[in-house]
């Protein structure tokens, strides 16, 4: 099966990608008051990582990757993992939510949470298991 | 819930003695591959300065003192990181940090400053920290974990050169055999914990508890000390593990790992000898092992193999020392283990001296490296003097101490004792005279050594520094007593001197110098009584421990084949058939006896009945299909309509992870679906179509019964009632259902999203084992 680009799938998952990639952020972002999360988002990034896979093909979705699937999923385990031995740190037990606020120059005053990195942690392995599964099985159907 | 308060690390000199070392190990392993030197450089800093922390508290520690810290680890189950520095932590620990130091500077020499050298001197840092953990613990369980740390560390050590089948073989039997030994510990660990009410070390051994469930919780720990201080009758690992290069050997086997073991008898024999199954055990375990290392190091030709049966004859004999438990005889003991750490090393080193330059261990062919190696001579010439117990060194000293603590108990004790170290003696003898003396010409053996230069001064001086030390210590026994007294608690519990007057014990000793001069004099003739006695007795009739190591494994290699063969069928539907039908008999059995059938309420939002609706015609609709895709699409449907239902019920978090799993698992289905024919096959048994429908229709039953059950049956107030008053307050956010996995049960996601890393790791394994295969099939 010789991959066929279509125009209009194309020119639709110009507009849609990169709206889908804010969206998983955001939804990563706001998942702790508001409907969402790592894990949301996680698929919701894969989701739109889909759509360049089945638009332009894996070969093209590859050359998107800025890192390995693998190193992806890992920095998402390292960034969970740490995310529990912040408040390690400072004596409390694993895993208890520990809040900074940090003052931005553009953004003012922002609450950055040890829950925040945790669940970019989940976004990240999700993300790097759909990658994985694309480029793993989707490998042959192109070929 | 207040938590403990914020601990200041930087207050804790122990933690940072071991986690100093760890930290140095990881930087060594991750930056060092290409800059040897300062790999050498860095760890042997960090070990020597540790070694300098140490001696700084000698003054603190011989006054009487002790370094206690604490760190809560897991409260609940009573595992805390609690450091203790007493007496024999410290002389322990000196002796792991100090000749770490100078066997990591000599690795970089052995090596050859090559690329190897910073893989070795990190595993080698880590392994340091490993055992002063176990040196400084007093928790039960920190004490097991640091335990299994020097058996993972040693095992990488071992198989360093794992190109080598035989290095890898020789691994992975010390960390069965240490390790198999570990597990029956951490049983007795546990036990003893148990009868004690007390995790701490130092609490349970000053009040000691009593009964037959103690005396099964020592033997077990008894196991674990055997294994780590290669006792009879798993001393067979110990000789097996000298395929480790040599500074490894040195360390592991002969200063520090091996030492664990008898460690641990030292620490806790002086609270248990009282028990009488003790003295006899331990006592005779030690015995054997140190007539048999003994004596199988005389008939050894690589001068590493006679070294090492040469540690496990020592090792026998702290073993009996430290099982009588008596003050005097623990005195002994541990003035015999720094003796033995002082001699053994540096003939270890100079072995791997002789091996770097004339690539040859064998006694049969090195030739004449006295005169090549003068430097070498000297310092195997002080150590092994000590190790043969010859007067000014160190190694008299202590055999001297250990003769008198012997003939306060029984002269047959001392009898055995003096028989071993008369072949101690003999054995000494012919590693010196293997590796420098003349050998008579020989027309077969191709002698080698002529051809050696001179040694390195990295190889030849960490070998000098503990050999000087051994001799600095015979000459003023002085030095070293206060320290050795502080081990026991009691000043003058035994004395060290140098010239004991004449007393029994230096007849002893003069006794058996001399029968071990005679015994390496008819060495010939020692050597043939032995072969012959081998061939004709024990390799009949005894089963070795190693024969018996190799059975086992080999019969639990069958047996798993076996069970696999029978358990894992490979066939799909039958998985599926035996996992529900646990399902049906397990708790739906529960379900059926226990449960009274509960009011169904169908209340609620109209649109449920029109989701539920969809729900039931897609499942339906499923089972009438033949094309794959079809019935994908159609559980894509179920899917999407279990999230109308989520919408209806006012939780969007689910119903929108619901809809996105749905999308993209019809996505993956259709990559797996393009490998698979279009239609399902049909059915060709029917009996096995009426067995699916049966289990399939009483699963359904049991779910439905099991919701209504579960929705309606809960009796104690709800975990759902405290997650959502709590989320805010606790958790920070107004998500709940995101608080609870990001915080609440963090942990479960963090295992979570550990499986799906997992999972997605065996999807490539597969898929890349499977395109392989194929490649394989195509092109032949």
């Amino acid at each position: 099966m010789k991959h066929r680009p279509s125009l209009i799938a194309q020119t639709g998952l110009r507009i849609v990608f990169h709206t889908l990639v804010v969206l998983s952020v955001y939804l990563l972002a706001a998942g702790h008051n508001a409907p969402g999360g790592g894990f949301i988002g996680g698929l919701v990034v894969g989701a739109a990582l889909t759509l360049v896979w089945a638009v332009d093909g894996p070969q093209r979705l590859r050359a998107t990757l800025p890192l390995p699937t693998f190193t992806v999923i890992g920095l998402g385990l390292l960034a969970a993992a740490a995310a529990g031995t912040i408040a390690w740190a400072q004596g409390r037990p694993f895993f208890e939510a520990v809040a900074f606020g940090l003052d931005l120059p553009l953004f003012g005053k922002v609450k950055l949470t040890s829950v925040f990195l945790f669940d970019a942690g989940v976004y990240l392995v999700v993300m790097g298991m759909v990658l994985g599964i694309l480029v793993n099985l989707g490998e042959e159907v192109e070929a | 819930m207040p938590g403990p308060p914020p601990l200041p690390f930087a207050a804790l000199p122990v933690f940072w003695l071991i986690g100093s070392q760890l930290v140095v190990a990881a930087l060594v392993l991750a930056a060092g591959r290409r800059r040897p030197r300062s790999a050498v450089i860095v760890s042997a800093g960090a070990l020597a300065a540790a070694f300098g922390w140490l001696a700084a508290q000698v003054g603190t520690i011989t006054s009487g003192g002790v370094v206690v810290e604490h760190l809560t680890w897991v409260p609940h189950l009573g595992v805390s990181l609690d450091l203790r520095l007493d007496g024999l932590a410290l002389i322990m620990g000196m002796v792991v940090t100090g000749a770490g130091a100078l066997i990591t500077l000599y690795s970089g020499a052995y090596f050859k400053w090559g690329p190897p050298t910073a893989r070795f001197v990190g595993y080698l840092t880590a392994f340091a920290a490993s055992m002063l953990g176990i040196v400084v613990s007093d928790n039960l369980y920190g004490l097991f974990v640091f335990w299994e740390l020097t058996t993972i560390t040693s095992y990488l050590l071992i198989g360093f050169e794992d190109e080598k089948g035989s290095a890898r073989a020789a691994a992975l039997q010390a960390l069965l055999v240490t390790g198999v030994g570990g597990l029956a510990m951490l049983g007795g660990l546990v036990l003893l914990a148990q009868q004690a009410g007390t995790s701490s070390l130092a609490a349970l051994l000053a009040d000691p508890p009593g009964g037959t469930v103690t005396t099964v919780a020592l033997l077990l720990v008894l196991a674990g000390a055997f294994t780590k201080s290669a006792q009879v009758p798993f001393h067979f690992w110990l000789p097996g593990a000298m395929a480790a290069p040599t500074p490894a050997s040195a360390y592991l086997h002969s200063a520090t790992m091996v030492k664990a073991g008898v460690f641990l008898l030292a620490r806790i024999s002086p609270a248990f000898h009282t028990i009488p199954f003790w003295t006899p055990l331990v006592v005779g375990i030690g015995l054997t092992t140190m007539i048999l290392g003994a004596w199988r190091a005389l008939r050894q030709h690589d001068l590493k193999l006679l070294l090492a049966y040469g540690t496990v004859s020592q090792l026998g004999l702290l073993t009996a020392l430290f099982g009588m438990g008596t003050p005097a005889a623990v005195y002994a003991g541990v003035a015999m283990l720094l003796a033995h750490a002082l001699f053994k090393a540096p003939l270890f080193l100079v072995v791997g001296a002789i091996d770097k330059q004339t690539h040859c261990r064998d006694i049969r062919l090195l030739d004449g490296l006295a005169r090549r190696m003068p430097g070498a001579l000297a310092v195997a010439l002080a150590a092994g003097l000590s190790m043969a117990g010859v007067l000014p060194l160190f190694g008299f000293v202590a055999k001297e101490a250990a003769f008198e603590a012997l003939l306060a108990r029984s002269p047959w004790l001392l009898a055995l004792v003096a028989a071993s170290s008369a072949l101690t003696v003999a054995y000494t003898a012919r590693a010196l005279w293997g590796a420098f003396g003349r050998k008579p010409v020989s027309a077969q053996a191709d002698l080698v050594g002529a051809k050696a230069g001179g040694t390195p001064l990295f190889l030849l001086l960490p070998a000098a520094l503990p050999a000087a030390l051994g001799l600095a210590f015979g000459l003023l026994p002085g030095l070293a007593a206060p320290l050795l007294e502080a081990t026991v608690g009691t000043a003058g519990a035994g004395a060290l001197k140098l010239w004991p007057g004449l007393k029994p014990a230096l007849g002893v000793s003069a006794a058996t110098l001399l029968a071990g001069l005679l015994l390496f004099a008819r060495r010939d003739a020692v050597e043939r009584l032995q072969r012959a006695g081998h061939r004709r007795l024990l390799a009949k009739w005894a089963p070795t421990g190693e024969g018996i190591y190799r059975r086992a494994l080999a019969g639990l290699n069958r047996s798993a084949d076996r069970v696999t063969a029978v358990v894992q069928s490979g066939s799909l539907p039958v998985y599926l058939g035996i996992i529900l039908l646990t399902v049906i008999l397990l708790p739906g059995s529960a379900l059926v006896l226990g449960t009274a059938l509960p009011r169904v309420d169908f209340g609620g939002h109209w649109a449920q009945f029109l989701t539920g609706g969809v729900v039931a015609a897609a499942a339906l609709a499923i089972l009438r299909v033949r094309r794959r895709m079809a019935a994908v699409v159609l559980l894509g449907a179920v899917g999407y309509g279990m999230a109308g239902l989520f919408i209806v019920y006012g939780a969007p978090d689910l119903a929108l992870t619901q809809l996105l799993i749905e999308t993209l698992g019809i996505v993956i289905f259709a990559l797996v679906l393009y490998r698979l024919p279009t239609h399902f096959s049909e059915a060709r048994w029917r009996l096995g179509r009426a067995l699916r429908l049966g289990v399939s229709a009483a699963v359904g039953l049991f779910v439905t019964g099991a919701a209504l059950a579960v929705g309606t049956a809960s009796r104690p107030p709800p975990v759902s009632a405290y997650f959502n008053e709590n989320a805010l307050s606790a958790g920070g956010g107004r998500n709940v259902v995101n608080v609870i996995l990001t915080d609440f049960r963090a942990l479960d996601t963090l295992g979570e999203i550990t499986v799906v890393a997992t999972a997605a790791i065996g999807i490539a394994g597969l898929v890349t084992g499977a395109v392989r295969s194929r490649r394989k099939r195509q092109e032949p």
